[in-house]
């Protein structure tokens, strides 16, 4: 259960912006994941809903845009996309893959009042 | 009128951490102590590993140990009994180790020049891989009791490690093990990780595993010494 930790780390980008930017309301947390990240979509919802509760953030919804994995094939020397670690070059069906882009945990935007 | 606004952030989420893991790694450094992160499932054999490594090694280095679990000092007492420093982490609830507590913990370490840190974390194959502590690197200890498809079962874990040390290779002739598919699949994941067989109870291999440390820890001695003069 780290989306509960990854939550809190998420709450505390929220109020740092609230007192840089000067907001006191948010509507919406927006959130990239990767599909190759350390997180599971549905568990950071359930999760988000019980850290945020008497923050600045509480009743916000928690929106998530997952971001496609991405690997180099070493063998075919191209950029494919992967679903899961375990999976094969989708050309090639070699393992030699070098993990590029989907590992994101980030913040990408509020909408505040 | 709405006075809704859209506010671009781009933060990563573990920002904070990150940040701490990179102070605690510019600390390791400073004291040319080489830092490893041991994780694994609950009962993979890591705190016999450790004691059986520190006991062998403790007349060639310095050496401090980190524990990590959610109860209990046990694993602390068992290091200690061996002589070495070691400082016990309780998570309460928490299932890992995040660079905080790793930064308060080495604070309550005698000084370990041009030492190694273990650092055991909570035994749990998925939070961990997400904590940056400032190690020099991750190794994943995987014993021949958990099954060979492990690796694709918990990525994660595996991606971030270096070293997958399999330990309990004694018991791999009762257990039908097979070591080659393991490998395999701990590849499929990470085609760079590096395997080493051991047995923390009889053991086997565990030279050889030495014999990768001090190899770490020359490659680090190079780079500082690179850094110091370029």
């Amino acid at each position: 259960m780290h989306e509960m930790a990854l939550c809190e780390g998420i709450i505390q980008i929220v109020e740092e912006e609230a007192r840089r930017r000067a907001f006191s309301k948010v509507k919406t947390v927006c959130l990239e994941i990767g599909a190759l990240s350390h997180v599971a979509p549905e568990a950071m919802k359930f999760c988000f809903e019980a850290v945020a509760a008497r923050t600045i953030a509480a009743g916000a919804v928690l929106e998530i845009v997952e971001t496609p994995g991405v690997a180099w094939c070493m063998a075919c020397s191209k950029r494919v996309e992967i679903k899961q670690r375990y999976e094969p070059c989708p050309s090639c069906g070699g393992y030699q893959l070098q993990v590029t882009g989907g590992e994101e945990m980030r913040v990408k935007e509020l909408e505040v009042d | 009128m709405s006075s809704d606004r859209i506010i671009q952030v781009e933060r990563d989420i573990l920002s904070k951490n990150d940040k701490l893991a990179a102070a605690n790694r510019a600390r390791f450094r400073a004291d040319d102590a080489l830092a490893f992160n041991l994780v694994s499932s609950p009962g993979a054999g890591k705190t016999s590993l450790l004691v059986r490594a520190v006991s062998d090694l403790k007349d060639t280095f310095p050496i401090g140990v980190i524990e990590g679990d959610q109860q209990t000092s046990n694993d602390a007492e068992r290091i200690r009994a061996t002589g070495v420093p070691a400082v016990q982490i309780n998570t309460g609830k928490g299932c890992h180790l995040d660079a905080a507590m790793v930064a308060e913990a080495y604070d309550r370490l005698p000084w370990l020049n041009g030492g190694i840190l273990f650092i055991e974390n909570v035994g749990n194959l998925v939070c961990p891989a997400a904590f940056d502590l400032g190690e020099a690197c991750k190794i994943v200890v995987f014993s021949t009791t958990e099954g060979e498809d492990k690796p694709l079962k918990y990525p994660d874990m595996f991606a971030v490690s270096s070293l997958m040390l399999i330990n309990k290779i004694d018991l791999a002739p009762v257990l039908d093990f097979n070591l080659a598919q393991t490998i395999e699949y701990a590849r499929r994941v990470n085609p760079k990780i590096e395997v080493l067989t051991v047995s923390a109870r009889t053991g086997e291999g565990m030279a050889t595993f030495y014999a990768w440390i001090r190899k770490q820890s020359s490659r680090m001695n190079a780079a500082t010494l690179r850094a110091v003069s370029g």
